[in-house]
């Protein structure tokens, strides 16, 4: 099935071209957090979008009634919808399918504030509509005028990488002709920033996928969009493929709620390649779930390690949260674009920040520099919190 | 026991890893006990917010043994103490 519209607004860019810049400079977006207080957290760090006048793209009626994590969505799957040159009427029976983990985190987190701190007596209506996370389907349904399957997937890290991941089997099944699929997610609020800080798990600096010395992970917001549809109607209209999506796979660990599982890993790798009958030999590149994290890192290796043989060695290996954060439900979405951009270019993007390579971490992850490189078939993995783990196979038009 | 400080975190063990007090010694590692990673920071959490204490992460992420909450702990009450 073909790829023929990328959509993506993140912390390395606010849409494709600046986002795929970013990507081949090896240009991370991590600022201090502005969106929230950090002052008692042990992390500052964060990879908020920036630069995008809101009001410019929503009108105040739309402000109100959306909140930022579906307003990311909006903005990426506008600016896939017209990379993808199609009309109104084409998209009428398309699916939309998303991810995301939080939902409106943002507008929760103000809603508590205004309850429990301030003593407001009644909440405004538009909370529970903003608070959903299926908002970004439905607005876009509006929106688009789009009439088809509808609806959106919460599996934390891994959210948005299922949602593409069921809009190919949608699209494949002939449930559809077409699909828009992708995530978003918008979790600097001050509540949530108090959970991550509580479990420990972010570096005070960067992350540093694969790295001796990494401290592991960074948040980040985001929204990615693809526009999947079969061949025939790519081909029959003339449109621009970018990469094939070839095939995807899914296991949970049944282990640990955060801890991950080589194991489990490695069974949705193997279950991607299976779907889309790929020989691993013809795999290239693998868009890693890197989070930078000790744990993950590690158990990701020894899942590469299971599926590929000796070829991990040499596999090329990237993490892209290493430049765009890890924005949750929405790391699927930036990763899957950022796989296709790379089939595309023909390029691998870096492990940015990288200092040193770890023993326990033996791959190429292609540090700190992108790299020209024959890519006929890549992975994009997503290792969930919760043992749930999604990976899908994107392929050249060529290959 | 003589030592207040470590009666009130081996009190705060107990509870978490859910062994009676007489099991939980400043020997015990959180393996033996059966804290994982998660109920270890758990523990760490409700201890940091009943003394007013903020324990660093990397410091938080060496802890094996009970011994080793008391010993990482006490400077910081200490501190705050005075």
């Amino acid at each position: 099935m073909a790829v023929t519209g990328l959509g993506v607004v993140s912390a390395i860019g606010n849409d494709r071209g600046a986002f795929w810049d970013s990507l081949a400079g090896g240009r991370h977006g991590f600022r201090e957090i502005t969106l929230a207080d950090t002052s008692d957290l042990q992390y500052r760090m964060g990879a908020e979008v920036r630069g995008l006048a809101l009001e410019d793209s929503f009108d105040a009626g739309s402000r109100e009634i959306l909140d930022r994590f579906a307003m990311l969505f909006l903005l990426s799957a506008r600016e896939a919808i017209a990379d993808s040159g199609l009309s109104r009427e084409e998209l009428r029976d398309a699916a939309i399918v998303t991810g995301s983990s939080l939902g409106g985190q943002s507008t929760q987190d103000d809603l508590f504030r205004a309850l429990y701190q301030e003593g407001r007596r009644r909440i405004t209506p538009f909370a529970v509509p903003r608070i959903m996370p299926n908002a970004g389907a439905s607005h876009l349904s509006m929106e688009v005028g789009c009439e088809g399957p509808g609806l959106t997937l919460s599996t934390a890290c891994a959210s948005s990488t299922h949602a593409i991941g069921i809009a190919f089997w949608l699209v494949s099944q002939g449930v559809v002709e077409r699909a828009i699929t992708g995530g978003s997610e918008a979790p600097f609020s001050r509540g949530h920033l108090k959970a991550w800080d509580g479990l420990r798990a972010i570096a005070p600096d960067l992350p540093r996928p694969f790295s001796l010395g990494r401290k592991g992970m960074v948040l980040g917001e985001g929204g990615g969009a693809l526009i999947l549809e079969s061949l025939e109607s790519a081909r029959r209209r003339g449109a621009h493929v970018r990469s094939l999506l070839v095939g995807f796979g899914m296991s949970s660990d049944a282990g640990h709620i955060t801890k991950p599982s080589a194991r489990g890993a490695s069974r949705a790798l193997a279950a991607a390649l299976e779907d889309g009958a790929v020989d691993r030999e013809r795999v290239d590149y693998v868009n890693a779930h890197g989070t930078g994290t000790q744990l993950n890192d590690v158990a990701e290796c020894e899942a590469l390690r299971e599926v590929f043989q000796d070829r991990a060695s040499t596999l090329m290996v990237s993490s892209t949260k290493s430049m765009h954060g890890h924005a949750l439900g929405a790391s699927g979405a930036l990763e899957a674009v950022a796989t296709v951009l790379a089939i595309d270019n023909q390029v691998a993007p870096p492990t940015a920040n990288f200092l040193e390579r770890d023993p326990a971490c033996p791959v190429d992850c292609v540090p700190n520099e992108a790299r020209d490189a024959k890519t006929r078939v890549a992975l994009s993995s997503s290792f969930a919190f919760g043992g749930l783990n999604a990976v899908l196979a994107f392929a050249a038009p060529s290959a | 026991m003589s030592d207040p400080l470590a009666s009130k975190i081996i009190a705060a063990i107990s509870e978490v890893s859910k062994k009676p007090l007489e099991d939980v010694k400043l020997e015990s590692t959180f393996a033996e006990l059966g804290i994982d990673s998660l109920n270890g920071f758990h523990l760490l959490c409700e201890l940091e917010e009943d003394l007013g204490i903020v324990i660093p992460d990397d410091d938080a992420r060496d802890l094996r043994t009970v011994s080793d909450v008391v010993e990482k702990i006490r400077p910081l009450v200490e501190a705050r103490a005075s």
